[in-house]
């Protein structure tokens, strides 16, 4: 069934509210299953009304995921989610519209409207799933799989560079930019809520696990064992420190970033950046997102946090001012303006 | 102010063109001269031609600029064949419109500009005002430039500034010749220059100087020309262009519906006015994206639709091409959309600039899969407002797609229009779900018309998923049975078939049974129209079937075929809409006749054909 019959007075929505009644068709082991499950726990934390949210997706494995969240829902066209959750938010500003897509979706054949969404910053939360492959159509390259990389269609290994999600989002006038990994429910739920909260496209870069095609693309990111050496959580306020031990810091070389160890040549935690989140001025929020293993651990948490005005709401503005200002109140206004003669 | 002269002739109806460099400002004395023509009474239509480059070179044939006005006191219904009078600013607009005047027509000229320089820029191997070459017109030659510098000198102003009101010294000729008042010119200075009263006193002093000067000289031997006023029906009238027709009809229908109005576009030549047009409209609550591109303007007014707004995208051929996969996906989804395509030049990039009808086929069946959809088509510039509402009422009464067709020649020419009360347009009635309605189910339909129903997020009770997949009757969930794929395919397409019986019946202009029917859609209705009417005088059994609405057809289109010996089917496009009567009533023999040169029909050529099929046995 997709649609449903409201439970009168329901004082408080659990997960449960969020659950629709279809079956979830992704692989087991997907890391898709546990991003729907947080995204589920979130909706009841941001204070709308189930029939105010709305999720709107293109096609790929990623964009399955309206069916199963119990909300108003439209599954679109490869490439075009965001084109179709611009249209929403402008008609309805006061819709809560989350975007679910994926890296081909979004950085293939959407491109064009990815860099579009983001410049205008209309007030929609972007959860990208960067798998690093082509799952639904089995295993073709991505605008994110690594140079060299085999996959069916690059045999001899992949000779494209790819894009980094950040950079490209934050060179595209991004004002919210964070990452999560999929092994990580509390981290996911938690940039969620902060994405949920950002007025203005948030977009969330969600390092997602193809079991079938591109097992462990992030195992370095997501392993227990690796794991605290290669990533740093990111935390508005808070110097930059990461590492099994706690005992590893970033900091501000000149122009460029680097990897301390605490004690060491007399270094201290004052000496570790502090992150902020709401710098006006991106450079140090790209130095972050671009940051890569070996030499650095991947940034994640929420890296850019800074408020433009939104496209809708700069709209509604100016339709208000042009209603109070203009002397054509209605159609008949308009037919009847300008030269106009009797016969 | 009238001419002081007594020797005046009345016509019943005049071609004018005005033609100059793209930069001599030719539309606007265009314009002003319809607005005389409008206080005139007279009924008119307008046409203007102009080059796809902003400002080609100066002074070459490709930089030309031309205005035409059909005005009169009858019925008009094209923007003219062939000019009674050219003015023509340079050499190159001379050499580039002669093909455009009748036989004995006026030709004015400035020839202050016809230097020996200007005249090898136009092309021209021998000066033509000496060389006897227009012995055959009434040319009057007009030193324009040195008297519209001289006319305005008293004010003080540059030179080059108070040239450029060399075109209103022309207009000022024009007013002579026809007998028409200042009024309506001065008023536009006034408020057009209203920062600059020197400027408005010098356009009024070169106006006044040209009409002055017509007066004086003998080349007119006098004679000037009234056109009366038209027998119009009762009423307050403007003149209206057909992409602001189609963009006032629209936010007519946004009124009317109740629904919040959302476009999402792309700028492309000839549909950009529309764009333009309504996003001046915000008082009127219209909310436009100029979207990134065309995929985002059509995908993004899908999604506008989903959220409950009368969603548009406009467009011409080459952005219908880009909108395809999308247009499947608001077939499937059964969401309403109006898509106007304003047809130009085609395929590819084509001509821009020009009016072409063939597009139809893309507008027919231009998807993936079986997309059927509802297609109509205007025929006059004021009346793409009326279609451009009728495509909203049936897109959102039908829950569907609408493909609204009309084409550059309607978008930029511009005509009378007696201006309607939106409260006496047909009300819209979008089948919209009540909150917490317990019988709503996502493809549940109406028993009569076959439409899903508008359930609009924010709606309690309603939460629902749509998308591009097939989904299950009724139910809405995703499907890949068989059974139910059949089903839902056959839904779509009935559902668009029995739009037929919530459009007119197709009329016809003259009997319904003769020797030749004449069958046409879309902007050729005007010139078909005169063309049947004169042989219809002449005693001729021939009779018009023009078509406005294509998919479907009228219930009756097949009766109305079959009356006739002959049937022809004209069109601006090598045979598209004759393709589809071939298969939809393939026992009728058709004639065609196709014009493929971004020009609109000439008279003459179908008046020819027609005379020729009547003749033949």
């Amino acid at each position: 069934m997709s649609i449903e019959v409201d439970v009168i007075d329901v004082p408080k929505l659990t997960k449960l509210d969020f659950v629709s009644d279809q079956m979830v068709k992704w692989c087991p082991g997907c890391g898709d299953h546990a991003i729907l499950s947080s995204f589920q726990k979130v909706l009841p934390e941001l204070g709308y009304d189930k029939e105010d949210i709305v999720v709107v997706s293109g096609i790929g494995c990623s964009s399955r995921f309206p069916y199963y969240v119990k909300t108003y829902g439209f599954h679109g066209i490869h490439g075009r989610a965001a084109a179709l959750a611009t249209g929403i938010k402008i008609t309805s500003p006061e819709l809560n519209v989350w975007m679910v897509s994926g890296d081909g979706d979004s950085l293939a054949i959407g491109g064009n409207h990815f860099i579009h969404l983001l410049r205008r910053n209309l007030d929609i939360n972007l959860m990208l799933f960067n798998n690093r492959i082509y799952g639904l159509t089995k295993g073709q390259y991505s605008p994110t799989t690594p140079t060299g990389k085999v996959t069916k269609t690059s045999p001899q290994g992949t000779i494209e560079h790819p894009f980094n999600i950040g950079e490209l989002a934050i060179g595209s006038q991004g004002t919210f930019f964070a990452r999560a990994v999929d092994t990580n429910p509390k981290m996911m739920t938690k940039v969620m809520l902060e994405a949920g909260k950002h007025k203005g496209t948030s977009l969330i870069e969600f390092l997602q696990n193809c079991v079938i095609f591109y097992n462990k693309a992030h195992g370095l990111i997501t392993s227990r064992e690796t794991k605290e050496e290669n990533q740093i959580l990111l935390e508005h306020g808070q110097p930059m420190i990461f590492g099994k031990g706690k005992d590893k810091g970033i900091v501000l070389r000149g122009t460029e970033l680097k990897v301390v160890k605490l004690g060491e040549n007399g270094i201290t935690e004052d000496d570790i950046l502090v992150h902020n989140a709401s710098l006006e001025d991106p450079g140090i929020h790209v130095m972050l997102a671009k940051m890569q293993p070996p030499e650095f651990p991947v940034a994640l948490g929420v890296i850019r946090s800074v408020s433009h005005s939104t496209y809708e709401r700069r709209l509604e503005e100016i339709i208000e001012e042009e209603r109070e200002s203009q002397p054509i109140k209605c159609v008949d206004d308009l037919l009847n303006s300008g030269k106009t003669w009797e016969i | 102010m009238v001419a002081k002269n007594n020797n005046v002739v009345e016509l019943e109806k005049v071609v004018v063109r005005f033609a100059g460099d793209s930069g001599d400002g030719m539309q606007l004395t265009g314009s002003l001269f319809s607005d005389a023509a409008a206080v005139a009474g007279n009924d008119f239509m307008t046409f203007p031609d102009y080059p796809s480059e902003i400002r080609a070179p100066q002074g070459t044939v490709a930089g030309v600029s031309g205005f035409q006005i059909h005005f009169g006191q009858a019925d008009i219904h094209t923007s003219g064949d062939l000019a009674d009078v050219l003015i023509a600013m340079n050499p190159a607009p001379l050499m580039k419109n002669l093909v455009w005047i009748k036989e004995g027509g006026t030709i004015i000229v400035d020839t202050d500009t016809f230097t020996e320089k200007a005249l090898v820029k136009a092309g021209y191997k021998s000066n033509p005002l000496t060389d006897d070459s227009l012995n055959d017109f009434n040319l009057i030659q007009a030193p324009i430039s040195r008297m519209t510098k001289e006319s305005a000198a008293e004010l003080g102003l540059d030179n080059k500034m108070v040239l450029k009101s060399r075109n209103m010294f022309a207009l000022g000729i024009m007013f002579f010749i026809f007998n028409r008042d200042f009024k309506s010119a001065d008023e536009y200075f006034e408020v057009k220059f209203k920062k600059n009263p020197l400027v408005v006193e010098s356009n009024k002093l070169v106006l006044r100087a040209g009409f002055n000067y017509a007066e004086t000289i003998e080349a007119l031997n006098r004679v000037t020309y009234t056109v009366e006023a038209a027998d119009l029906k009762k009423g307050t009238y403007r003149n209206i262009t057909g992409n602001t027709a189609t963009a006032w009809g629209l936010l007519a229908a946004g009124e009317r519906s109740g629904r919040p109005l959302y476009l999402g576009s792309y700028p492309i030549t000839p549909a950009t006015e529309i764009l333009q047009e309504i996003t001046k409209h915000k008082s009127l609550g219209a909310k436009v994206l100029q979207a990134e591109d065309e995929i985002a303007g059509i995908v993004s007014s899908i999604g506008a639709s989903f959220a409950g707004a009368f969603a548009i995208t406009t467009t011409s051929g080459p952005g219908l091409s880009l909108k395809s996969e999308a247009l499947g996906l608001a077939v499937m989804t059964e969401l309403p959309l109006v898509i106007v395509d304003v047809q130009r030049g085609g395929p590819s990039t084509g001509l821009p600039t020009k009016s072409e009808q063939s597009d139809l086929m893309q507008a027919l069946f231009g998807r993936n899969g079986e997309a059927p959809l509802i297609v109509i088509a205007a025929s006059t510039s004021s009346n793409c407002f009326y279609y451009a509402y009728e495509a909203a009422k049936l897109a959102m009464e039908h829950m569907t797609p609408v493909i609204l067709l009309t084409d550059g020649y309607l978008a930029n020419g511009s005509e009378v229009f007696r201006i309607p009360k939106v409260a006496d347009l047909s009300p819209i009635n979008p089948p919209i779900v009540k909150a917490n309605d317990k019988e709503y189910q996502p493809y549940r339909r109406d028993p009569e018309k076959l439409n899903r129903f508008w359930a609009i997020p924010g709606t309690k009770g309603l939460r629902h998923r749509i998308g591009g997949l097939e989904k299950e009757d009724g139910i809405g969930n995703v499907s890949h049975d068989p059974m139910n794929h059949q089903i839902m395919s056959e839904y779509r397409a009935e559902k668009v078939e029995r739009v037929a019986n919530y459009i007119p019946e197709q009329g016809i202009l003259g009997d319904d049974t003769g020797d030749l029917l004449v069958v046409s859609w879309g902007g050729t209705y005007g010139v078909m129209y005169e063309i049947v009417k004169k042989l219809q005088e002449e005693g001729k059994k021939v009779s018009l079937a023009h078509f406005h609405y294509i998919n479907p057809l009228p219930r009756n289109t097949e009766d109305v075929l079959k009356g006739f010996k002959k049937v022809i089917v004209p069109e601006l496009n090598m045979g598209q809409f004759v393709m589809y009567l071939r298969m939809k009533f393939p026992h009728i023999h058709y004639e065609q006749y196709n014009k493929m040169q971004g020009l609109p029909f000439m008279e003459k050529e179908l008046e020819d054909k027609f005379n020729q099929l009547l003749e033949e046995e």
